[in-house]
């Protein structure tokens, strides 16, 4: 008797879950022919409002039948939270891309498809396009969209009221600072070093490109004919552990929030800057502000920028949308895209060689320099953050404690240059 | 259909009704049984598998045995970086055991005074941080340790004590102490609350016989409380383990992932996080992410056996 009624029971319950299995099958269907709505997956945040108002209408203007979602994620959450995504295969169709090796990853892992076949690629040059190819250059799986660059911004009230200006070498900006200082009402530098990134990439990156000449030194690096125990890191490291005195009180609890309101509350004078501050600087600041280019080493000096690419977006491996994300790349890279992207997004600056007209004069400014200096990227990004010791995160670590005094510069390059060469080929010697 | 009933019936007969397979301590084992299987056990049991494992760049992983623990103590760039972190966590443990039981257990005395009034208002004012998300507990102490508009450099100027205030969470020698003592400000409230009850426990004749033996209030704390609550001090000292070696959400929320500076507030939390999730340009990797979370639970356990055969059972415990 009991035997016979779970005999039954099984039986109902096999009919169940087979219904349940073609209703969950239809649905997946229905959705799958409803399809054409593409999902971004984005670290941006802060950009929600400008996607959804002006980016994705000025697309759909063009592609009325392909609707795009933007989904962001806080930035330090966003890789964990995508990794899961895609493991789990809920990721959405289109994902922005992390400079290097973290896209590479996901490339190398079969989330992310080539995109060398897609149509406007070919409005990057080659260094745009660096940050989100194979080793060997020869497969772009993102298309670039925006850099940012490094330079200093500064309070230009309080240099009128102090008549100093911009300098254009660091013997000035050390005058400058010195000035600001005697002073005596103004903190000279606005930085922290609680947070750590704030003094290896506004500071290390920052100046560091006119000590190690840019794209050289970066080269060098990773070919093994550079250290960093060399004179030009060294040096960058010297030039960081003499801001010390000229930073605000407390700077060693001093976070990125608080440093910019030192700068915005009008109580600093100059603010060692990423160009994605200006936005927010316009949007808080009740002064006027301008920028000045990272100051060359001696007068007449070559200039170097770090001019980052950050930021591209890939098309995940699993969409099913392929062909509409496929259509909405080459519009990312169409100059329509960064024309829009450019001045919505002041600080984030277009890597096409299309020609975008910046109307924040401030944003222009930083823009402009790469007529007059050369760029360069940050140089621990490509291939030189693979191993452990993580050189990105000892940068961060070294040039904080460079800036706390509790490192001497010499042992910061040393310190650097040990955990590179405990794993990268070309520095075991 | 007859050869069912019919084996029914024998089965019946041959095995008495008392002794069948009690079935009913199955029934009530499950729920809590599937529960703990399916979202304490079968996780932990696959932690300690993913961690015998390796992935390469393609994603695929393969059994290397041992290997990840190998490389967690004996390769310097890892072994340094979990001592330090145990180290920190065992410094952060100490000063919880310290004070936050110290204080804990002082407040619990105060609160049991029979002439205190008001008493259920400190205790809630005192109990209410460890309601609050951490995220706030690590803004609001960030704020007011804050050297450029915090209230505590403004408070300590203003009594004539400016020289003393430091940017404590940013220097290498204080940062883990001022972090650790957020914490404790946070949760001082749980051993207050679980000594206290502990207190309320102890008869009043036990007291006040020994006041009529002529014991002034210290020896009476000395002879007669503290022995009656030494199994509480004994939870609450375990708890205290086991949550101080989970910790990571206030470091993670005042500090960051990379827990600076020069990692001085690294505990096993923190570089757990670091491992397996990745961290800036560092690629998480799950599996070495695993080998850490499973040291974590060896520690844990290490610790909490510890405690079982060498502390537990030596303990009286008395009834009333």
């Amino acid at each position: 008797m009991k035997n016979l009624h779970s005999k039954a029971f099984r039986r109902r319950a096999g009919q169940l879950l087979a219904t349940a299995s073609v209703v969950a099958a239809a649905l997946a269907f229905a959705n799958a022919a409803s399809a054409q709505t593409l999902t971004i997956e984005s670290w941006r945040n802060d950009d929600a409002d400008v996607w959804n108002t002006k980016i994705i209408p000025a697309f759909n203007k063009k592609h009325p039948n392909i609707k795009v979602q933007f989904k962001a994620d806080p930035p330090t959450e966003y890789n964990a939270a995508l990794n899961a995504r895609l493991a789990g295969g809920t990721a959405g169709d289109l994902i922005t891309c992390r400079p290097f090796d973290a896209s590479l990853d996901l490339f190398k892992k079969g989330n992310l498809v080539s995109v060398n076949d897609v149509k406007g690629l070919e409005n990057f040059s080659d260094v745009a396009k660096s940050a989100w190819s194979t080793d060997d250059g020869k497969t772009t799986f993102c298309m670039p969209m925006a850099s940012v660059i490094h330079g200093f911004v500064y309070n230009k009230e309080i240099f009128d009221e102090l008549k100093l200006t911009p300098p254009k070498t660091m013997a000035e900006f050390h005058a400058v600072l010195d000035k600001i200082k005697a002073d005596g009402k103004y903190t000279p530098i606005a930085m922290g070093t609680a947070d750590q990134w704030e003094a290896a990439t506004m500071g290390f990156q920052n100046i560091g490109v006119n000590y190690w000449k840019g794209e050289e030194g970066r080269k060098a690096l990773i070919e093994g004919k550079q250290k960093f125990t060399d004179k030009p890191y060294v040096d960058a490291f010297k030039e960081l552990a003499s801001w010390a005195p000229y930073m605000g009180d407390g700077y060693k609890a001093q976070k990125y929030p608080d440093t910019q309101n030192l700068f915005t509350l009008g109580r600093a004078a100059i603010y060692p800057a990423g160009s994605w501050d200006v936005p927010i600087f316009r949007k808080q600041a009740d002064f006027e502000f301008d920028a000045f280019a990272p100051p060359v080493v001696n007068a007449g000096d070559k200039c170097y920028i770090s001019d980052h690419t950050d930021i591209a977006i890939g098309i995940n491996a699993k969409s099913q949308n392929m062909e509409a994300a496929k259509t909405f790349l080459s519009w990312v890279a169409s100059p329509e895209f960064a024309e829009i992207y450019a001045n919505e997004l002041p600080g984030f600056f277009p890597l096409s060689k299309a020609k975008v007209d910046v109307k924040d004069p401030v944003a222009a400014k930083f823009v402009g320099w790469r007529g007059t200096c050369e760029s360069s990227i940050r140089n621990s990004y490509q291939i030189l953050s693979r191993g452990t010791p993580n050189l990105e995160n000892e940068l961060w670590n070294v040039s904080a404690q460079v800036m706390n005094g509790s490192m001497k510069p010499e042992e910061a390059a040393k310190k650097a240059q040990d955990g590179l060469a405990s794993w990268y080929e070309p520095h075991k010697k | 259909m007859t050869d069912l009933t019919a084996s029914h019936v024998q089965s019946t007969d041959v095995v008495p009704a008392r002794s069948r397979f009690p079935i009913h301590i199955v029934v009530f084992l499950a729920p809590a049984l599937a529960i703990y299987t399916l979202f304490s056990i079968y996780p932990l049991v696959d932690t300690i598998r993913l961690s015998l494992y390796a992935g390469d760049e393609t994603g695929a992983r393969s059994f290397v045995g041992l290997q990840n623990f190998y490389t967690l103590l004996t390769d310097p760039n890892w072994s340094g970086q979990f001592w330090n972190a145990f180290t920190n966590n065992l410094i952060f443990f100490a000063i919880h055991m310290v004070v936050q039981n110290g204080i804990g257990l002082g407040l619990a005395m105060l609160l049991s005074l029979p002439r205190l009034t008001g008493g259920s208002v400190y205790r809630t004012l005192i109990f209410l941080p460890t309601m609050l998300s951490v995220v706030i507990i690590g803004f609001i102490w960030q704020l007011m340790l804050n050297p450029l508009w915090g209230i505590a450099p403004s408070l300590l100027k203003a009594v004539g004590l400016g020289s003393l205030f430091g940017p404590w969470l940013g220097q290498e020698s204080t940062a883990l102490l001022t972090v650790s003592l957020i914490s404790v400000w946070q949760f001082v409230g749980i051993p207050m609350m679980l000594i206290y009850a502990a207190l309320l426990n102890i008869p009043d004749d036990l007291l006040d016989a020994a006041t009529v033996d002529g014991a002034g209030p210290f020896s009476v704390f000395w002879f007669v409380r503290l022995p009656l609550i030494l199994p509480t001090l004994g939870v609450v000292s375990i708890l205290t383990f086991v949550a101080n070696f989970n910790a990571f959400d206030l470091i993670y929320a005042i500090k960051g992932a990379l827990a600076g500076p020069n990692f001085s507030t690294d505990i096993l939390g923190t570089f757990f996080y670091r491992t397996f999730f990745g961290f800036q340009l560092q690629v998480g990797s799950p599996t070495m992410g695993a080998a850490v979370a499973t040291a974590m639970l060896v520690i844990i356990l290490i610790g909490v056996l510890i405690y079982l055969f060498g502390v537990q059972r030596r303990l009286q415990r008395h009834t009333f």
